[in-house]
């Protein structure tokens, strides 16, 4: 063996594009000082409570309660959007009707909206006296002021990441599959839930990660239609708002640690689910 | 050739059903089903807003818009988005521009990396921010003996936007750079172009397209986000308010018009957003399809 073959360890490939150092460069420091920095001062300031205060802290009543709603309340409001996100993507892909471009283009509109004109927009229309609200009080339901509430200003925000994660994969289902079954004697709904649904199965994931962990997180939407009461209707983002401004900062630390975790442990499941897709779909969702 | 394999009954010269599209009443069915969701979750919050804006006429819309603190609130806005967009356009070039155009090692950890503030809650993006600059913190004491304000002031307001923003610029850039690869600069810099001739005239005018995409979506959140903005701007009113916060005040004292109208100018800025960007989708699909995989 001679040295010529030895290949050394390099950082980056030889390439004759110039650029590279700036550019990196510019990219790292940009990185590190506003968001590697910040979030590691979070990271150091739970730390430094020391582990028997953090988990008094992390699992008092109230905040316990707050985060059982922010993920109960976000996994019911994923689950909804699953369904009818799933349903719209396969209305925009495969039928043509009047309006399909603008339906197509406003599914983003949750995207471009800022959520505090969705909070009160919402509730608005939800409100006893509102558009939907009068519509349904005399029925007895109440969503304003409710869990209910919250999960209706979840499925606003969250639909768009379904759609959008599902409608491309769609797109590129390959006809003769569906073909192929249908020759095979399959009806066309055996076709649907045997063929292409499985298929399908890691970008709805997928979305549904995204939906959910959107919706965990989700603060602007929520606190106009929720009420906010706590142990009841109070999600964990506000609990953060609400120990801020008493000035406790240890408690409000802990709670966005533990939410900074979880919705880390999210984006790795995602990344996970999309590296499986890869493997058994040949594409990443 | 469309032989009917399935259905049973009555076809129509028109639509003869074949065996690998739906019944027409699953069809009808399914289509209805999308657009009553759509009208329900969508459309009514987005009439909502603009009828309550209206409720007394276009002329108090005006007269309410005309209010000194939701003027202010509106120029804060506009300040904001006008640091914050351009800082996170730099970024996102030199990003795309590092992770597009060459192999390293470490790359896809980085560009995880990059797309961390996306999976971060608004209120705790805020919420870091407080922690770093506040009283309590390392550099907060210094900040106060200099007689700096970044907390409760300006630079917070936009210091957690750009956190907010970050990786929308990126994201856009990295797949359209990488499907476009290296040949065009190569040939550049054969041809005796320099760096920077060839990134003005040949990767600019490629993927300036997909850069105005970015920086759409980019300046939408910019100028909408609440969360992260209200834990840093200690609202003050007529100093620190920006539009969304200022929806949020009005709202809370029950001047429901006044909100609305505000909460109106900015459901405007999102049409117009979602306007251009299905213009750019249809005229450049090309370049954009690359990124529309969120």
């Amino acid at each position: 063996m001679t040295a010529r073959t030895v290949r050394r360890w390099q950082f980056r490939q030889p390439s004759v594009i110039p650029g590279f150092g700036l550019a990196l460069g510019v990219t790292l420091s940009w990185l590190f000082l506003i968001v590697l920095i910040p979030l590691s001062g979070l990271a150091l300031r739970s730390s430094a409570l020391g582990w028997e205060k953090f988990w008094s802290l992390a699992t008092d009543e109230r905040t316990l309660n707050a985060l059982r709603i922010s993920f109960g309340t976000a996994f019911a409001a994923a689950a909804v959007n699953v369904v009818f996100g799933v349903i719209l993507a396969w209305v925009l892909v495969r039928y043509r009707f009047p309006g399909k471009r603008i339906i197509d283009a406003v599914v983003d509109l949750p995207f471009a909206l800022p959520t505090a004109v969705a909070g009160i927009a919402l509730t608005t229309l939800y409100a006893p006296n509102g558009w939907i609200g009068s519509l349904i009080t005399p029925l007895g339901i109440k969503v304003a002021f409710t869990p209910l509430g919250i999960v209706i200003a979840l499925v606003f925000v969250g639909l768009p990441f379904v759609v959008r994660t599902v409608q491309p994969i769609m797109e590129e289902i390959d006809k003769e599959v569906e073909e192929a079954a249908a020759t095979l004697g399959a009806t066309r709904f055996q076709t649907i839930s045997r063929v292409l649904l499985p298929g399908l199965a890691p970008a709805v994931l997928t979305g549904f990660a995204l939906a959910f962990a959107r919706g965990v997180g989700e603060y602007g939407s929520v606190i106009f239609i929720a009420g906010n009461l706590p142990y009841v209707s109070e999600i964990a983002p506000l609990l953060i708002v609400i120990r801020l401004e008493e000035f406790n900062y240890p408690a409000a630390t802990a709670i966005a640690a533990v939410m900074l975790v979880i919705s880390f442990a999210m984006l790795l499941i995602i990344n996970l689910i999309q590296a499986w897709s890869r493997r058994r779909y040949g594409y990443g969702a | 050739m469309a032989h009917d394999f399935t259905s049973t009954g009555h076809h129509t010269s028109e639509t003869v059903r074949t065996a690998t599209s739906e019944s027409r009443l699953a069809r009808y069915g399914l289509i209805a089903t999308a657009l009553c969701f759509v009208a329900l979750f969508l459309l009514l919050p987005l009439a909502v807003v603009f009828t309550e804006a209206l409720r007394n006429g276009p002329g108090e819309f005006l007269t309410v818009l005309r209010d000194p603190e939701t003027f202010s609130a509106i120029r804060l806005t506009l300040l904001v988005a006008a640091i914050a967009v351009p800082l996170n356009l730099v970024f996102g070039v030199c990003a795309a521009w590092a992770i597009a155009k060459y192999e390293f090692k470490g790359k896809a950890f980085l560009t995880t990396l990059i797309d961390l503030p996306f999976s971060v809650s608004p209120v705790v993006s805020g919420l870091i921010f407080v922690l770093l600059f506040g009283s309590h913190s390392l550099i907060g004491p210094w900040l106060q003996s200099h007689g700096i304000q970044i907390l409760f002031a300006v630079p917070g307001i936009v210091i957690a936007t750009v956190f907010i923003t970050f990786p929308f610029v990126a994201r856009e850039l990295i797949p359209l750079m990488q499907e476009q690869g290296t040949s065009d600069e190569e040939a550049a810099l054969s041809l005796g172009a320099s760096g920077w001739q060839t990134f003005w005239y040949v990767t600019l005018p490629n993927i300036k397209w997909g850069l105005l995409y970015g920086v759409l979506l980019c300046n939408a959140r910019a100028m909408g986000e609440f969360g992260a903005v209200s834990v840093v701007s200690g609202h003050i009113r007529g100093l620190t308010n920006t539009m969304p916060l200022q929806v949020e005040i009005l709202y809370n004292e029950y001047n429901f018009v006044a909100a609305f109208a505000v909460a109106a100018l900015l459901a405007l800025l999102a049409l117009v957003t979602l306007i251009l960007k299905t213009l750019l989708e249809m005229k450049f699909s090309a370049q954009i399809a690359a990124s529309r995989r969120h």
